[in-house]
């Protein structure tokens, strides 16, 4: 079985992650992981990305438009 | 209806205000980010997203709980927001991957080309991440945090709502395909992408300081 260059691996490895790569591409990935340090630790920032990623504060209704909200609930269900 | 989301419709149609707070507390970021994705400013979203309450506050009583509430909410959602994008003239084009999506999405320059000696494989390995960058209330982590926010203000809106809707709000890949209309195929070139560009933020960040 031909090797995957690095090359190839950082564009697959969304696909690896969400676990949509056949048995045979996953199995090539992890070989070619096992045996190259730079793709090693391209993954593992990878996820150290994701977990970053998921404290980014994300913006939400103003509390003016919230507090609008809520009288049009008092409104409508009292 | 099934449990909790029982309990939830019954709530909100007893005028418990308490439930409906929570609610617009906890959904309003992910509605808001998902609208986005169909008009064409931040302020027509928030009111896509207000409209989107409003209706379902009066729609509440005929909802028949053949999906989850959130599912019924989010589709309101949608389609408020479809049909304020046509009136703007948006259209972000969901269904199809533009042609600068197709190639790769990390720099072909880091990798030795046909001419050298491992075509295909790294130049130079990428530089090690002080492990701080992962350590939640560290320095680094709130300065790359903030660093990660303004690379999201930057990237192309569809990967910036997909970057969004998964890996910082949290939500399924089956969901996100559901509420955009699109393939699971298409999903992933878009995530794929933005989550290359993430990372590549973070890579510049912490090996410029």
């Amino acid at each position: 079985m031909a090797d995957l260059p690095c090359r190839q691996v950082v564009e697959v490895i969304t696909s690896y992650l969400e676990g949509s790569l056949g048995w045979r591409e996953r199995r090539r990935f992890e070989k070619h992981l096992r045996g190259c340090d730079a793709c090693s630790r391209y993954l593992e920032q990878m996820r150290a990305t994701l977990d970053v990623l998921g404290t980014v504060p994300v913006d939400t209704l103003s509390p003016e438009a919230q507090s609008t909200l809520l009288e049009a609930f008092r409104d409508l269900r009292h | 209806m099934a449990g909790d989301a029982g309990e939830l419709v019954a709530a909100l149609r007893a005028g418990d205000e308490a439930a409906f707070a929570r609610i617009v507390q906890d959904w309003s970021r992910p509605m808001l980010t998902l609208a986005r994705g169909f008009v064409s400013t931040q302020a027509s979203a928030e009111e896509v997203v207000q409209e989107t309450w409003l209706a379902v506050l009066k729609g509440i009583d005929r909802f028949e709980g053949r999906s989850s509430l959130r599912t019924w909410v989010f589709r309101i959602l949608v389609n408020t927001a479809k049909s304020r994008g046509v009136k703007e003239h948006r259209t972000l084009p969901w269904s199809s991957i533009a042609g600068d999506e197709a190639g790769p999405g990390l720099d072909p320059a880091l990798f030795q080309s046909a001419g050298e000696p491992y075509p295909g494989h790294w130049r130079a390995a990428p530089s090690a991440w002080p492990e701080e960058v992962a350590v939640e209330g560290s320095v680094l982590a709130g300065e790359v945090r903030r660093e990660l926010a303004s690379v999201l203000e930057t990237l192309p809106d569809r990967q910036r709502i997909v970057l969004t809707l998964r890996d910082v709000l949290g939500h399924s890949s089956e969901e996100v395909c559901e509420l955009l209309g699109i393939s699971q195929a298409n999903q992933r070139v878009l995530l794929h992408r933005a989550r290359t560009a993430a990372r590549a933020g973070i890579a510049a960040y912490v090996e410029g300081s």
